[in-house]
């Protein structure tokens, strides 16, 4: 009823509302006869019916326009705390010529999803040359048919690529996408507010009577529901629907037991740094920032495992400047800038050959488990499996049955 | 015959002036709420997804799924926008009424405070919310100082008890959003509520207390009626966008203060089922205007205008 808000005064408003039955008795019967028009016509446009699409490529503009279009996470990038610049990003142009227009516009996948799908599911330019996805959203972009192939001809440094990650289900051999940056999902907790008590296990999280009412969890199914199921003894890499629901329905008992206070993205920093969240379900690279403030905050890497990510370059379909983005991606790879990056962003680099630039330059960064881990904490990490489309709309139906349930 | 010439130019405008000066308003009425809206129920009434498309098949059966699924949503956004209509209302009146008659020359200044607020951000607003009421915030730390937490305890526990509070906390509970909600929306209310206090003539209190009326017989029987129009003003314009509100639940509320709002934006973004969305959606549009249909005829506001 949006057009109601509009109305300018109170007793328009109330007469309108009184007086336009008659009105909207024949808008309804003019609205079937509408609704049976846009049917199955009107809205086809959203779908890519066939199996493999390939992505619509527009004229590559790059040798004539020096510039590249790249939407990216917030605070995902070094930063100088100075002059608020990304100082990559300078050097880049200095050394290319090539202008990046950098957009912290990527604040979710699914809201960034449902923002350039209908420009995507149309043919047209969504204004943006590359974007950083996580791993699940470049498989559906790989399956619709909405991002386009690498050139690696321009990305010789695609070579530096760590090899865990070379060959992931979604994009065997990295065709479509190169990793930006890796992380775990663990157990973040404020020591202030559970009584000086570690949490060391999902487990405890859910069930410990000190943290009752003061634990979010993550609105990303993958990381949320992939923990409780490691937890359960069960892998994420080979579950069933079975695991799938009881996982789900764990987090609901602990949900209905007024033990979980909540479902968050990003924003679950703050109240864990206020001591309003004592524990949490969180993301390495955040904690890692937190505790440069406040390093008594605790970070736990669960026994039974945590979950496994990376975030990705994808290039739309039909960005203009493609060969521009390659030429970005390409410098990205490169080591020593991937090394000033990781020692900013403190998440895990999928460019070998950081770790010896960073024990150099910054010794801290190089020696932390959650940046650089060894053998033995890359042993617990997993990555969750790749879901069908039926699969995905299943399990996401399911669990926000509980988020928002 | 002067006369009849000026009736004959009168007549003689053409009919379809009326027509063109209502076009642009039709228009943007069209294309922005009724195709929409066409839209958006046509959408509900189909199956598919959104990789290989939608058809219109009349799946009505999805309108029985939403509201056997999400019934407690909506039901407990209607009470959360009911509740906070209410206090809108209850701190709403005193203060249209103080602007509009007790203020004197500061009438201007109070006015534009009250509608300050929206000089800053709708969700820095309800962010500061976090702030004041956190475990840590400023009314704790306020208590604390004045060594009053045993009332925020005791304030707490009763809130636990009535059900709009966890018992222990109180950020995060129904109380929060329902704080964040009536703050928010409360200048919908004073401001309908002014432009109808200000025009009453306060000369009828003192013909009332001369009729031997006390002065609480001469509100509720003379200035109470007389302000109906801009209380169901200001109750409409607070309780139509604060049942479908979903930023104050998401900051400030709990996992179990989930409304309505929040779920149509879940099944949209998250889970990609469009009608069940759309459905969702048109629900919660026929309830709020079934409910305001019925409020307006019983508040009795058609005579009165």
């Amino acid at each position: 009823m949006p057009s109601l808000n509009d109305l300018p005064s109170q007793a328009a408003l109330v007469r309108g509302l009184v007086g336009r039955r008659t009105l909207m008795l024949g808008a309804g019967a003019a609205g079937v006869a509408a609704l049976s028009a846009c049917g199955s016509g009107g809205t086809k446009a959203t779908g890519t019916g066939s199996a493999a699409p390939t992505a619509k490529a527009a004229k590559d503009m790059s040798d004539t326009e020096k510039v590249v279009n790249w939407s990216n996470w917030p605070q995902y990038i070094d930063i100088d705390d100075k002059t608020k610049t990304h100082p990559t990003l300078e050097a880049f142009t200095k050394q290319t010529g090539i202008k990046v227009n950098y957009n912290e516009d990527y604040n979710d996948n699914d809201e960034f999803y449902a923002k350039v799908r209908p420009l995507l599911a149309a043919g047209q330019d969504t204004g943006r040359d590359v974007w950083v996805s996580t791993d699940w959203m470049v498989a559906r972009l790989i399956r619709q048919g909405y991002v386009e192939k690498f050139d690696l001809a321009n990305i010789p440094n695609h070579k530096n690529l760590v090899s865990t990650l070379t060959n992931v289900t979604f994009d065997p051999g990295r065709l479509y996408s190169l990793p930006w940056q890796s992380g775990f999902a663990g157990i973040a907790y404020n020591p202030t507010a559970t009584g000086g008590k570690a949490v060391e296990s999902v487990d405890q999280l859910l069930t410990d009577p000190t943290l009752k009412g003061k634990v979010t969890l993550l609105t990303e199914m993958r990381d949320t529901v992939g923990l409780v199921l490691l937890a359960m003894g069960k892998k994420i890499e080979s579950f069933t629907d079975a695991d799938f629901q009881a996982a789900v329905d764990e987090i609901k008992k602990a949900k209905d037991s007024g033990q979980i206070k909540g479902f968050t993205g990003n924003d679950y920093t703050k109240p864990l740094a206020s001591g309003d969240t004592a524990a949490c379900f969180a993301w390495t690279g955040d904690i890692v920032q937190l505790r440069a403030d406040n390093p008594k905050l605790g970070y736990t890497l669960p026994a039974t495992g945590c979950t496994y990510w990376s975030d990705n370059f994808v290039i739309p379909a039909m960005a203009r400047h493609k060969k521009n983005a390659e030429i970005l991606i390409n410098y990205y790879y490169d080591p020593a800038v991937m090394a000033q990056v990781v020692d900013y962003v403190n998440y895990i680099s999928p460019v070998d050959g950081v770790l010896p630039v960073l024990l150099k330059s910054d010794p801290a960064v190089a020696q932390n488990q959650l940046i650089f881990p060894d053998a033995a904490t890359m042993s617990r990490a997993h990555v969750f499996r790749g879901l069908t489309p039926a699969e995905e709309a299943k399990y996401n139906a399911i669990f926000q049955t509980v988020v928002t349930g | 015959m002067p006369d009849g010439v000026a009736a004959a130019t009168v007549r003689k405008r053409p009919n379809w002036v009326p027509y063109a000066l209502l076009a642009p308003g039709l228009l943007w009425l069209v294309v922005f709420f009724v195709l929409p809206t066409l839209s958006l129920a046509s959408q509900s009434l189909q199956t598919g997804d959104v990789y290989n498309g939608y058809s219109l098949t009349w799946h009505v059966q999805t309108y029985v799924d939403a509201l056997s699924t999400y019934w407690p949503q909506l039901l407990r956004s209607l009470m959360y926008a009911g509740l906070a209509t209410l206090l809108t209302l209850l701190l709403g009146y005193p203060l249209a009424w103080f602007v509009a008659h007790r203020s004197g020359r500061w009438k201007n200044v109070l006015l534009v405070l009250v509608i300050a607020p929206f000089y800053t951000s709708f969700l820095i607003r309800t962010l500061a919310w976090q702030t004041i009421l956190g475990d840590q915030g400023l009314l704790t730390s306020l208590l604390d100082r004045l060594h009053l937490t045993w009332a925020l305890h005791g304030f707490e526990s009763f809130l636990g008890a009535v059900g709009l509070g966890s018992g222990s906390q109180l950020l995060y509970s129904p109380f929060a959003v329902i704080c964040g909600l009536t703050y928010n929306f409360l200048p919908f209310m004073v401001l309908p509520l002014y432009a109808n206090i200000e025009r009453l003539d306060l000369r009828l209190t003192e013909a009332a207390s001369d009729l031997y009326a006390s002065p609480v017989q001469a509100f509720r029987r003379v200035i109470w009626p007389l302000s109906l129009p801009g209380v169901v003003g200001g109750t409409l314009l607070t309780f139509i966008p604060a049942t479908g509100d979903y930023i104050n639940s998401v900051l400030l509320g709990s996992a179990k203060t989930t409304m309505i709002g929040q779920v149509i934006d879940a099944q949209f973004l998250r889970v990609l089922d469009y009608p069940l969305a759309a459905a969702l959606s048109f629900i919660l549009m026929v309830v709020i205007i079934v409910l305001v249909m019925s409020y307006v005829r019983r508040a009795g506001t058609e005579e009165l205008l």
